[in-house]
């Protein structure tokens, strides 16, 4: 089985995105042409294929567009963490990125949920954006 | 320049579908490929092109494979595009034969994913894991997560339910019970599916298709051959793709997917309709894939996908057979080439049992990622 440490090894177009999660901000795109944020990280505005970039710090509010609850792990790494709550979120900026939503039961979740920005640090070296729920 | 019918699929091959200890992923593809030569009566000296998925970890695995079965090869290469990859070979196929570069193109899938070595060469195209930056780290580690997702956003859009994903998973079991080359052949019901053990909701077990080792392997030429052999011809009638992109999470739609441009392209090139088509063969990695093809391939309005599986509808027997031989959710998970197989037997007539009385026209629809790639086969006989 894959660990995910192992997948994840920053490049040139996403170390501002992880150097900034280690400083618990979420950081993303903006192009300068269009004005669209855009996730994930990527050289390339995918709407208008400007190169000029600009990394802009989101507050990282935003709602549950779907969700599923992953009662089985996949990988020894995760036999801990089940059952967790993985979800799309709908950022207010605009685009949509995949994580765990924690502090919340998973009874409780429901799509259209408002969510706002946590960050989980797994090690000194890695730190997640998660969500929790805004009560 | 129209492709319509300017080919055809005039052999098929395939191994026992299960697990294969102690056989090479090299000799379940050359007899996948050595049963499919002999069937559409040709020999390894008539074949000029071989296709395959990319393997994981292996270079120049077409090249390698025709060294070792002496093939004379003018065309040859992978295609990387997941479970689209069987169907988008044979597309593949009919533009090169249609080039003029090759005349008869041997298109090959296969695997040991449950006895091979993982992530070891062995010309084995692994099912891997969808190992993403932006995916792995926040807990989406497998297929399943992602296609889970998108389910869940279907039933909250449309109000599709468990029981609906449950007759899909039923009709492929009971199809596979008459499938003798099936791994799963006993028949379940709608409450064996729902007491089945719940994995990322709204997914059961039996909402997931089975692991499989074995290889699947058809012969495509142009029709001016393809009329003087042996079998009565399957005619390539339509052909389309769309690749909507990887990642599920930031996809336009998690509820309409690729197969809605790539069935209008191959239905505009075959002239054909969504009821014109007798049986479905529909990439089915979860019962999810199948509901929104379905939609997406026209056979019912968007959100009605749940109704339409019901009752029966897509048995053999109801109004559209769909995964006549079990599919990947019961036959096994050949990547979809089992799909392409089958639909041929189908139209053949050579079903036994399990053959849908007068299936003329079938339409074969592929599947990668996280309903990332989409390609599309219409055949007819």
């Amino acid at each position: 089985m894959i660990e995910h440490k192992k997948s994840l090894i920053p490049d040139s177009d996403s170390k501002e995105f992880w150097d900034a999660a280690k400083r618990h901000e979420l950081f993303l795109q903006k192009c300068c042409q269009c004005g669209r944020y855009h996730y994930p990280p990527s050289p390339v505005c995918p709407n208008c294929l400007s190169l000029e970039l600009k990394w802009e710090q989101v507050k990282g509010d935003g709602s549950i567009y779907s969700f599923t609850v992953v009662r089985v792990p996949i990988g020894s790494e995760w036999a801990q963490e089940v059952p967790y709550i993985l979800a799309t979120i709908e950022l207010d900026c605009g685009v949509k990125m995949v994580s765990t939503v924690i502090h919340c039961d998973a009874k409780d979740v429901k799509i259209g949920m408002n969510v706002r920005l946590v960050f989980s640090d797994r090690d000194s070296e890695l730190s997640v954006p998660k969500f929790e729920p805004v009560r | 320049m129209n492709l319509k019918d300017t080919c055809a699929i005039v052999g098929i091959g395939e191994t026992k579908f299960g697990t294969l200890p102690g056989i090479s992923c090299s000799k379940i593809a050359i007899e996948a490929t050595k049963k499919a030569i002999e069937d559409a009566g040709l020999q390894a000296k008539d074949i000029d092109g071989l296709l395959s998925p990319q393997p994981a970890s292996e270079m120049f695995y077409g090249v390698r494979l025709g060294e070792k079965m002496g093939l004379k090869l003018k065309y040859t290469g992978s295609v990387d595009i997941g479970g689209a990859t069987p169907v988008a070979m044979v597309q593949h196929a009919v533009m090169a034969i249609n080039a003029g570069l090759c005349n008869t193109v041997v298109c090959v899938y296969a695997g040991s994913p449950k006895s091979g070595p993982k992530h070891a060469s062995a010309s084995c195209p692994q099912i891997v894991n969808n190992e993403d930056e932006f995916m792995y780290p926040f807990g989406q580690v497998a297929a399943m997560h992602g296609y889970a997702m998108a389910c869940q956003r279907h039933m909250f859009e449309f109000r599709t339910t468990s029981k609906q994903l449950g007759a899909i998973a039923v009709a492929c079991r009971k199809h596979a019970s008459l499938t003798e080359n099936a791994q799963r052949r006993d028949p379940i019901t709608l409450t064996d599916y729902m007491n089945s053990k719940l994995y990322c909701d709204p997914f059961r077990l039996l909402d997931i298709c089975q692991v499989t080792d074995g290889g699947a392997a058809v012969v495509v030429t142009n029709v001016e051959r393809a009329d003087v052999l042996r079998n009565k011809p399957v005619y390539i009638s339509g052909m389309g793709n769309r690749h909507q992109g990887w990642g599920i999470g930031w996809a336009p739609s998690m509820t309409t997917t690729g197969a809605k441009d790539s069935s209008e392209m191959a239905y505009k090139m075959a002239g054909m309709k969504a009821k014109d088509v007798d049986i479905a063969e529909i990439y089915d990695c979860f019962t999810y894939t199948v509901l929104v093809t379905l939609e997406d391939y026209g056979f019912c309005e968007k959100g009605e996908g749940g109704p339409f599986v019901e009752n029966g509808r897509i048995e053999i027997g109801g109004e559209l057979p769909v995964n006549t031989s079990g599919g990947l959710l019961s036959q096994g998970h050949l990547e979809g080439m089992n799909h392409i197989t089958e639909a041929v037997k189908q139209l053949r007539g050579v079903c036994g049992q399990r053959q849908v009385n007068g299936a003329e026209i079938a339409i074969v629809s592929g599947n990668g990622g996280i309903l990332s790639t989409h390609s599309t086969l219409i055949l007819r006989r």
